[in-house]
């Protein structure tokens, strides 16, 4: 299952209120230069088609709700990487008076990526990390059905 | 046998295999064209399996049956059509009327997209399926005219085996002046029965995000990649019989490889139109070429 799963990587993009600065890397990480499409890495619009969401930004409390409805949309197995400084610790905005915190308080982050904004190269390593991460995982063998049909 | 024929040789697996192979050459052409290097041989088999093996999600006040079942309908009908048409092209095998059963059921995966999109209970997944039904009436007119073209030039033959025949005994229909304009106006109506670039308006990923596919999710989405997929290898086959005699031999296939590449080449090149220019252009001069080719071929050109 899991290497399959590393093999096909969908990345949804959620931009929680970003300067757009980690927003414009991750797409230079798309462009032809870095050529994610040779591992399998593909941008999809649709949470439901994701396997892997790129979170950037500060959760503020307009975002919050809709983290979450995307959040519980995502078919499982699903990964969440958080990307720059903000989606890590706040950076210049902790302790703004509309930041409800660090994503990791609400949702399982499985991968951080530092910068601000982050290289390309960051983001294509954190993607290794976690593809042996998931490799590595002898936790959840295959035979765990997470098969059955949620209403959502 | 009618079990191997189904599931083995030209039904599920063959397809399959085909509309991968199909689909791998689409995205290594596409990423040479933009100097990358594109994705590994295996990549379409990884991305239908982890599909497979996803969780699926219905969309709450979404129809059920009809969301989950199109998928099912759009994948088997493709199914059957590559069936029909790799069993007359290979053993001569066929029935009366066999070309207007594969138009028929080449129409159902469209059907099958509609009615996916308009069950899924969200505004984009609807706005794609009412552009799907405005391309399904705007592209069926021009291709009928131009199956109309080939009926006239083989003196009514309607089974595909026949056609190939008679383009063996009397040279490819696509050498002629009616056949050549039928085979751009068919070639322009395949683009966009299969969605691709130029025509893609009904999933248009960057402005509403997939369109009708929007809220499926695990096999469902599998099945109507997978459909894609098929429809992308079977109907450039279908061209290379109805135009070019079918594959016979290695010219054959690679007749049927350079089809392929043409269309990801007309893919690659072109902006997507809106749908009223593609409305206007294909019942504007599309149908006119395909009237006129008609009329060619009526006088015996």
């Amino acid at each position: 299952m899991s290497r399959i799963l590393t093999r096909s990587i969908w990345v949804y993009h959620f931009a929680a209120a970003p300067c757009n600065n980690c927003d414009i890397e991750i797409l230079d990480a798309l462009t032809p230069k870095y050529d994610a499409e040779r591992f399998g890495i593909k941008l999809v619009g649709s949470i439901r088609h994701a396997d892997c969401m790129l979170l950037t930004g500060v959760v503020n409390s307009k975002d919050l709700p809709r983290l979450m409805s995307i959040y519980q949309q995502a078919p499982k197995p699903f990964f969440v990487i958080a990307v720059g400084t903000c989606a890590l610790d706040l950076g210049i905005f902790r302790g703004s008076y509309n930041v409800v915190g660090p994503p990791d308080k609400h949702i399982p982050i499985d991968a951080y990526v530092p910068g601000c904004p982050p290289k390309p190269e960051a983001l294509l390593s954190a993607v290794v990390k976690l593809i042996e991460k998931v490799r590595n995982d002898t936790s959840k063998p295959g035979k765990k059905k997470v098969k059955g049909i949620k209403k959502l | 046998m009618i079990f191997v024929d189904y599931f083995i040789f030209p039904g599920i697996v063959f397809t399959m295999i085909v509309a991968f192979i199909v689909s791998w050459i689409d995205r290594k052409v596409t990423a040479l064209l933009q100097w990358r290097v594109g994705p590994p041989l295996l990549q379409p088999v990884y991305d239908f399996l982890k599909l497979m093996k996803k969780e699926t999600l219905i969309p709450k006040g979404g129809s059920v049956t009809v969301f989950l079942l199109s998928p099912v309908i759009s994948f088997s009908a493709l199914v059957l059509v590559s069936l029909i048409l790799v069993k007359t092209n290979l053993n001569g095998m066929g029935f009366v009327g066999d070309l207007f059963v594969v138009i028929y059921l080449l129409l159902l995966p469209s059907f099958a997209v509609i009615m996916g999109g308009a069950s899924s209970a969200n505004p984009l997944a609807s706005l794609g399926a009412s552009r799907e039904m405005k391309m399904v009436l705007s592209y069926e007119l021009p291709f009928i005219m131009s199956v109309c073209t080939i009926l006239i030039k083989t003196g009514g033959l309607i089974d595909i085996a026949g056609i190939i025949q008679y383009q063996q005994n009397n040279g490819v229909l696509i050498g002629s002046l009616s056949g050549f304009l039928a085979f751009f106006v068919t070639l322009l109506c395949f683009q966009s029965k299969m969605a691709q670039i130029p025509f893609d308006i009904p999933e248009a990923e960057q402005e509403i995000m997939g369109g009708t596919m929007i809220e499926y999710s695990g096999p469902p989405l599998g099945f109507f990649v997978a459909s894609r997929w098929i429809l992308m290898a079977l109907l450039p086959y279908l061209a290379v019989i109805l135009f070019m005699g079918g594959i016979g031999s290695y010219i054959g296939i690679l007749k049927y490889i350079l089809l392929v590449v043409v269309v990801i080449l007309i893919k690659n090149t072109n902006p997507r139109l809106r749908i009223n220019q593609t409305l206007r252009l294909f019942w504007g001069p599309v149908t006119l070429l395909a009237a006129l080719s008609v009329v060619l071929a009526m006088m015996g050109l």
